[in-house]
Formats: C-alpha cells, structure tokens, sequence
C-alpha cells in the first residue's frame, strides 16, 4: 500500500488544508507521496518535502497546471493513481472540482468529504447536511478520497525529509481557458483555519452593517468572517464567506453566529465548532439548539456592547 | 444547440431526516420528496439559455423511482421541451450516474450540460466532473454566471477564494452553484401543458449500463448531539463565561 496525497496551494505556499489531508493519509498507517502540481512551485514541493510521514515528494512544474484547471491537473492525477492504493485530497474547491474528474479518469468511485477512517478501505461520511454519518466500503482498487479538513488535526510543518522528484506534466489537449479571477482581500485569517469565526446573518440587513456592525468585533477578537447563504445571496458579503452544507465547513475554538436563525444547511458547515455563542432577537431559533451560550436581542445592540465590553 | 440537464429527485431540503432503525439508511417512505435544488437551478439557466435563443432544445433527464418521473413534470413545467426517464430501484452512485448520462449525451449530442453542483442527500457533488472526465469535455463547476457566445460558454465560478472567470469551447459540461439564478415557480397552465410534453423511457440495459456500486454502505447513524447549552442574560454574563468557564478569549 502507498498513499498519493495532492496539494493543495497557491504556488508559493502549502494551503493548511493539505496539512489535515496529509494527517488523514497518515490514519493509514503507509508511506506518503505528495503530488505538487504547480507552474514555478518549487518553494512548495519543499514545504511538503519537510512533512512528517511523507516519503516521496513528485513535483510537476508547468505553466499548464498556473491556474489549477480540472482537465490538465485530473489527466496528471490519473496517470500516477494507478501507482497507489489511496489517492488524497482536501476537500476544498479545488479538490472538488477535480478529484472526481481524475476518479472517473481511472473508473472508480469517490469517496467525498470523508470524516474518520476506519480501515484501509472504510470510512465515514457525513450525508444529509451532516444529519447521518454513512459508513463506506469502498471495493475500488484505488481509494479516490476528498477529506474534511476540520475531522481531521494538521501535521506539523516540519520533520520529514522526503526526496523531490521531477514529474513530467501529462498530455491534455482540452481547450478550457482560465480568463480572471477576483479574489477577496482580507487582512484577516482565513476563514476555515481561523480560531475564532464571527458569523452574520439576513439580520445584518446590508453590506453596510458587516462593516460597522461585525467588522469591529471581529478586529477585537482577531476572527475571521463568515455568513449565512441568505446574507450571500443578498450581496451583504462575497461568496467565499458562505458557511454550511454547500459552502465552507468550519470548526473554529470559538463560532459566534449573530442574526442567524441557523437552519440545518447552515449548522452543517458550524456545528463541531468547540464553543458556539448565538445572538438572535428570536429566543427560539434553532441556532440556540446548538449554542453552548446564547444571548436574545437585538444584534444592533448587543455586538456594539460586546466590542465596547472587549475594549 | 441542445441544452441536457440531470436532475434527481431528493427529500425535501427542509425535512428533519430520519435514520431508520436498524441503521441500514435514512427512511424516503411518506417523506416530502423535491427536485435537488441544485438542479433546479440548472433547470432554470437552461430555460433561460433557451428564452434568450442560444438553446434550440431542452431535455431533462433523471435516474430515479416511479415517482421521479413526476420531477421530470415539474422540470417541464419550468420549461424544458422534453424528458428522459430511466427507471432504478435503488439510488445509483455517481460514478454510474455518469456513465449512463454518457451514454445519453452520446446519443442526444447537447452543446451543453447543466447538472447541480452536488445533491443534497448524498452530498457527493462529484457526477458532473465524472461525466466531464469521461466525455473528455472542458468543465466549469461551481457556476454563479453562464454566458454562451460563438461556440464558447464562459463562466464565472465561486470558489474558495472568491471567483473566477473561465472561458471554454463547447460542448463543455457545467456545475450549478446558488448564486447562478432563482428558479421560477411552474405556473398552473404551464403544469398543464408540461402534461403532454414528451416523455422517454430508456433502461440503463438500452444504456449498455450496469449500476455497479463500488460504495457499500455499511451502516448509518446518527451524529454525536451537542451539549445542551445556557442562554445568558447579559454580555457581561457572555464575556465571563467566555474568558472564565469556555476560556476561548483571553
Ligand atoms: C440547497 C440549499 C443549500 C443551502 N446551503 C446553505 C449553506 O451552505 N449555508 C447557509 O447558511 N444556508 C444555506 N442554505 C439556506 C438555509 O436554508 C437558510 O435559508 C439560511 O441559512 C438562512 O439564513 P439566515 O439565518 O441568515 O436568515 P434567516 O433564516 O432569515 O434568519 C435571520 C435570523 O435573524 C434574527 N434576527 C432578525 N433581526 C435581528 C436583530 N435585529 N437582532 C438579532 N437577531 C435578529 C431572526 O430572528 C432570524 O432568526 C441552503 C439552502 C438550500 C436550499
Ligand atoms: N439519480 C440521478 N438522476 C439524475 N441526475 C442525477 C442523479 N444523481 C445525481 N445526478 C446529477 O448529478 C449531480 C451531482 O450529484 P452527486 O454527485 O450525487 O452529488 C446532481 O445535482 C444531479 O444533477
């Protein structure tokens, strides 16, 4: 048995992620390759070669693999899986977008999101918004996994001293065109690695009150910001601050919902969070069923107090 | 240019699920079933690309129970021209799902495929690259804009760090996400005429198909419930129980 685990990074630094997948690949119990694909990602084939339980680092540099495309990156990782029995990723937007690419590419099936391993070739997955927990059985020669980041603790950053080997990028000639991206800036620590996480809702209102409203408390506590879907959809925040079933899945020491009424899409991305604070006028909205403490009032209120409070 | 989305029948997103008792799965008997909203959102842009004339035809297809012809009605009430049924016992895997939508895709030759960016029940999100991957087509999952315009579909995609912009060749598959549309309501004339729009049936054997689950599920159960917690009358209350009691803030 050998576990591929593929990386997840921006070029110049390992993504956190790729620490929670690596410690899921050690649950196994068996030597661990990293696939860096990357254009002019040396920096980060070093990173992963420092990783403790990594034996082997493949490094494939080219400018095909800039900007992450499914079709090029999948045709890589299907090339190398058949050298494995496990092949890893987390399960970020990246991971999702072309992890079950390169699966189909080796006709197996997916096991997406997992949460514990239990053997080599069991696992648990959260399905229902994390309402049930499915045990898995996979009967496919090689294991194509997508990890919950929060299930599973990071190793650490330094230990290992694995070998960097050149890869030759893999063939594809499928015309898709990176154009632009528009990424959030934000001085502020990413949302899912941050420790504390302060959440609003559709009570904010507006984009307005984001930033008078939670942006000062957030300073306060040094969180990271995160939202329900109804204040995504109204435009109060960017997508990428979306926390729930089909947005980011996030398990800080500390969650503080504010104006959100918490339905299950929503406590699917919240609910292994270690504490959980709830602000909500409504003294019956089920986030209160999930929070260690809850405080009923008016948001508009309460956080100015807090933040006055915190001072 | 054909339009082809998938859709599936799932519980309804609102319903508080049940585990069935002896842990084999989650019980669908006398459960509000709906349409994956993920679909419908795909169901809505194909509309859409049809109304602004990029699409000559639409089609809908789903794998699913007896009933789940009933959300092929309801995707044509929304619109779509026609729909294929094929008919299963139990729920296929993705991996199979995109096997057969291959299949259909071989035969209808569409221009584009819309499918959710993943179902609500099995939360796998995984059919649609699989299908992109066997059909060797460009994707573009996770989509909050679609324009098509000269052979070409460009894309906006929601994505970890915000969005991004991809432009492909088509025929190219595509992946819903929430942002992409709000799906109307059938209207009561439109659930009439949906009636006597086409409906096909075709076995996964007139596929050449076979659902092969790969997945066994061994057992399902419930996740561990949290502590029930205090509700505090003040922020001060809140501050000390944080710093003194949780220690989270210092
Ligand atoms: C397919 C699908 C996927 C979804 N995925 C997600 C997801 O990933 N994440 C997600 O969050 N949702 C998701 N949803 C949406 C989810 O079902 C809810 O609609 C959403 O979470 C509601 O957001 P909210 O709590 O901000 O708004 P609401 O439900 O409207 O709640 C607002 C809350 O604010 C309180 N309030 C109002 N004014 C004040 C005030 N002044 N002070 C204090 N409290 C106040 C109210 O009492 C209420 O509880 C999804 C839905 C679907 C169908
Ligand atoms: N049984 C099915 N019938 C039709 N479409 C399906 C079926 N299962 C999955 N799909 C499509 O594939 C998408 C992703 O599903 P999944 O991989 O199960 O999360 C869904 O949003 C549907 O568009």
């Amino acid at each position: 048995m050998s576990i591929l685990v593929v990386a997840d990074h921006n070029h110049q630094t390992l993504r956190p992620a790729t620490l929670n997948a690596v410690g899921a690949a050690t649950k196994l119990g068996q030597p661990i390759t990293v696939l860096v694909a990357g254009h002019q990602a040396a920096a980060v084939a070093q990173a992963a070669a420092v990783l403790p339980g990594v034996v082997k680092v493949l490094h494939a540099d080219d400018a095909r693999y800039a900007h992450f495309l499914a079709e090029p990156l999948a045709a890589l990782i299907a090339q190398l899986a058949p050298g494995y029995t496990h092949v890893l990723a987390a399960a970020t937007a990246q991971g999702k977008n072309v992890m079950p690419r390169a699966a189909a590419l080796c006709d197996v099936a997916l096991l997406a999101d997992i949460t514990s391993v239990v053997s080599a070739d069991t696992f648990v997955r959260p399905i229902y918004a994390g309402n049930a927990l499915a045990t898995v059985q996979s009967s496919d020669k090689i294991k194509f996994i997508t990890v919950r980041m929060t299930a599973f603790e990071p190793v650490a950053t330094t230990g290992g001293a694995a070998a960097v080997e050149t890869v030759g990028a893999t063939p594809c000639a499928i015309g898709t065109q990176f154009i632009s991206q528009e990424l959030s800036k934000s001085e502020r620590p990413e949302l899912t690695a941050a420790r504390v996480v302060v959440s609003g809702g559709r009570a904010l209102g507006s984009a307005d009150a984001f930033k008078t409203v939670l942006e000062p408390l957030a300073d306060k506590l040094n969180a990271a910001i995160g939202a329900s879907r109804a204040a995504v959809d109204a435009g109060y925040v960017p997508n990428d601050y979306q926390v729930g079933q089909t947005g980011k899945v996030v398990a800080p020491e500390l969650y503080i919902a504010i104006g959100i009424s918490g339905a299950i899409q929503h406590l699917a991305g919240m609910k292994d969070s270690k504490v959980i604070v709830a602000i909500n006028k409504d003294g019956d909205a089920p986030i209160f069923s999930v929070a260690d403490y809850g405080l009923v009032g008016d948001l508009f209120q309460i956080v100015p107090e807090l933040v006055k409070q915190l001072a | 240019m054909k339009v082809l989305v998938s859709i599936k029948r799932v519980i309804d997103y609102n319903v508080k699920i049940r585990i069935k008792p002896d842990n084999s799965g989650v019980e669908t008997q006398n459960v509000k079933m709906s349409m994956n909203p993920f679909d419908e959102i795909a169901v809505e842009e194909a509309v859409r690309l049809k109304e602004k004339g990029f699409a000559t035809e639409t089609i809908a297809v789903t794998f699913g129970v007896t009933q789940a012809q009933e959300t092929l009605r309801t995707a044509m009430a929304m619109g779509i021209d026609r729909a294929i049924y094929v008919p299963v016992e139990t729920d296929l895997q993705s991996l199979t799902v995109a096997k057969a939508l291959k299949k259909i895709v071989e035969k209808e030759q569409p221009g584009l495929v819309i499918m959710g960016k993943q179902a609500i029940d099995g939360d796998s999100g995984q059919a649609g690259p699989m299908l992109a991957g066997l059909l060797g087509w460009p994707q573009a999952t996770f989509a909050s804009r679609v324009e098509v315009a000269d052979g070409r579909v460009r894309v906006v995609r929601e994505v970890d760090g915000g969005l991004e912009t991809l432009e492909a060749p088509l025929p190219a598959l595509i992946t819903t996400d929430l942002r992409l549309n709000e799906p109307r309501y059938a209207s009561l004339p439109n659930i009439m005429k949906a009636k006597k729009k086409p409906l096909e049936n075709l076995t996964l054997a007139d596929l050449g198909v076979e659902p092969e689950p790969r997945l066994k599920m061994l057992r399902v159960d419930e996740p561990a419930k949290r502590q029930a917690g205090i509700k505090v009358p003040d922020v001060a209350t809140l501050l000390d129980k944080l710093r003194n009691e949780a220690k989270v803030i210092g």
